[in-house]
């Protein structure tokens, strides 16, 4: 029993099949249940006011839109090391989902700066760099809709979300370099002291797991829709070639 | 090596425009900055740092798409990949070759361009170093955007909104050295880090690049 079994497409069907319902049904439960308890049943924070409300879909959005770049890069890096085509398509599946959250982290962000800092976009080094990240995206996705054979599309777009994700890493720190930030420094952490109240931080938690629930959710089910496309494909090509 | 290079230039030049049109390119767009921002020198002065670079951006990227492109077509691609010239020394003369035709005019003639939008004359040295040292960083991370769109029929568009956002590191380092030098703050972080991106790229992209080219040709 190892991993690598799931690289047959079979297996992996047969899996994610049985897992999808549970992953989907607890994504919901957490996701609920943490917005509700963020939104309705948490007091007003000092100095922010209710607009405290939006970290919790800013943050675990932010959160996620960096980690699924970089699930991204794993996957790749799987590919192209050996060869296995669920961990390709997996890839493919994730990367529009990052797009999106690197956009909800920006367009809360910009609700939330609205009132706070009296501007909806600044020339923030974090704001800037999820910016560019959000470019990194559109490119990886303009490539595998270009390319139309799946397999060079595959090994093409790793290429490019292995030297992205130095280069989107080396933009942080060159627009760190360029302009100070208004943005907070990180309040999370995991090892050194937590500046957020236990009564913010508990929802936050929830929400986040809810985000990291929610995302294997999709990638499961946009998985599994790539492999039946890919299947569909060859069982149309037998009947032509027949 | 050597030949490939002297080659690629022959090519450049006689193909017409390969040489000046990157030149020309840069001269339009200096030109057209007042039109658009207005004549008064001390904006043009501020300003200038980021409209040379994003000049000499740009030009690069015009050319990009012709560094593997035609070779592709007439299969030259297929015989330098099969010829006992590591693929790898391939990619990066054909990026030294597109750095001597686009990049280099741009460093030479950079400073009458800084003498047009009134940049002040001690930011002129410092125009040339952060060209010199930044646009061979241009040229090599562009072949790795050309060897990854080389396949496709109109790969133009999507070649810079790929390439593009690899360039934001060098862009923001190579017009922030350019701005402190002239303001006589200190300049060794923008120029170590400038010079480091441009080292970095040069000795790895050339890998990536072959490695697309070669699921290119497959």
């Amino acid at each position: 029993m190892s991993l690598w079994e799931y690289a047959n497409p079979v297996k992996f069907m047969k899996t994610s099949g049985f897992l999808l319902p549970w992953v989907v049904g607890l994504a919901a439960v957490t996701l609920v249940s943490g917005l509700v308890w963020g939104y309705f049943f948490v007091p007003a924070a000092e100095n922010f006011g209710g607009s405290v409300k939006v970290i919790y879909v800013h943050v675990p959005a932010a959160m996620m839109a960096i980690n699924i770049w970089g699930m991204m890069l794993v996957t790749s890096l799987i590919w192209l090391i050996r060869r296995h085509h669920v961990s390709a398509l997996a890839a493919k599946a994730a990367a529009p989902i990052g797009a999106v959250m690197t956009l909800i982290a920006l367009i809360t962000g910009a609700v939330w700066g609205q009132p706070m800092w009296g501007t909806w976009w600044e020339w923030d080094p974090r704001l800037t760099s999820f910016l560019i990240l959000f470019l990194f995206y559109l490119g990886y996705i303009a490539l595998w809709a270009a390319v139309e054979n799946p397999d060079t599309a595959a090994d093409l777009t790793s290429v490019l979300s292995l030297v992205g994700a130095v280069f989107a890493a080396l933009s942080r720190y060159a627009a760190n370099f360029w302009n100070q930030g208004l943005h907070q420094g990180a309040t999370l952490s995991l090892d050194k002291e937590q500046h957020i109240a236990d009564v913010y931080w508990f929802p936050l938690l929830l929400c986040m797991a809810g985000f990291v629930l929610f995302f294997v959710a999709l990638v499961l089910v946009r998985t599994r829709t790539e492999i039946r496309t890919r299947r569909l494909g060859a069982l149309q090509q037998r009947e032509r070639m027949a | 090596m050597i030949a490939l290079l002297i080659r690629d230039l022959r090519l450049a030049v006689r193909a017409g425009g390969g040489f000046g049109l990157g030149l020309a390119f840069f001269l339009i767009v200096v030109t057209l900055v007042p039109f658009g921002v207005g004549p008064q020198g001390d904006i043009l002065a501020r300003i200038a740092p980021g409209i040379l670079w994003l000049g000499a951006l740009l030009a690069c990227l015009l050319s990009l798409d012709r560094i593997f492109a035609l070779d592709f077509e007439d299969g030259s691609l297929d015989l330098l990949a099969t010829a006992p010239m590591p693929l790898e020394g391939v990619v990066a003369m054909k990026a030294f070759a597109h750095w001597l035709t686009t990049g280099l005019p741009l460093v030479i003639a950079a400073p009458v361009f800084g003498i047009l939008l009134h940049l002040p004359a001690a930011a002129q040295s410092w125009l040339v170093i952060s060209l010199l040292l930044g646009t061979p960083a241009l040229s090599v991370l562009g072949t790795f955007g050309a060897a990854l769109t080389v396949g496709l029929k109109r790969g133009g568009l999507l070649l810079s909104l790929l390439v593009l956002p690899f360039y934001v590191p060098t862009l923001i380092f190579g017009a922030e050295l350019i701005r402190r030098g002239a303001q006589g703050m200190a300049t060794e972080v923008a120029l170590l880090m400038l010079a480091g991106i441009t080292a970095a790229t040069v000795a790895l992209i050339p890998f990536a690049s072959a490695a697309a080219i070669r699921v290119n040709l497959r």
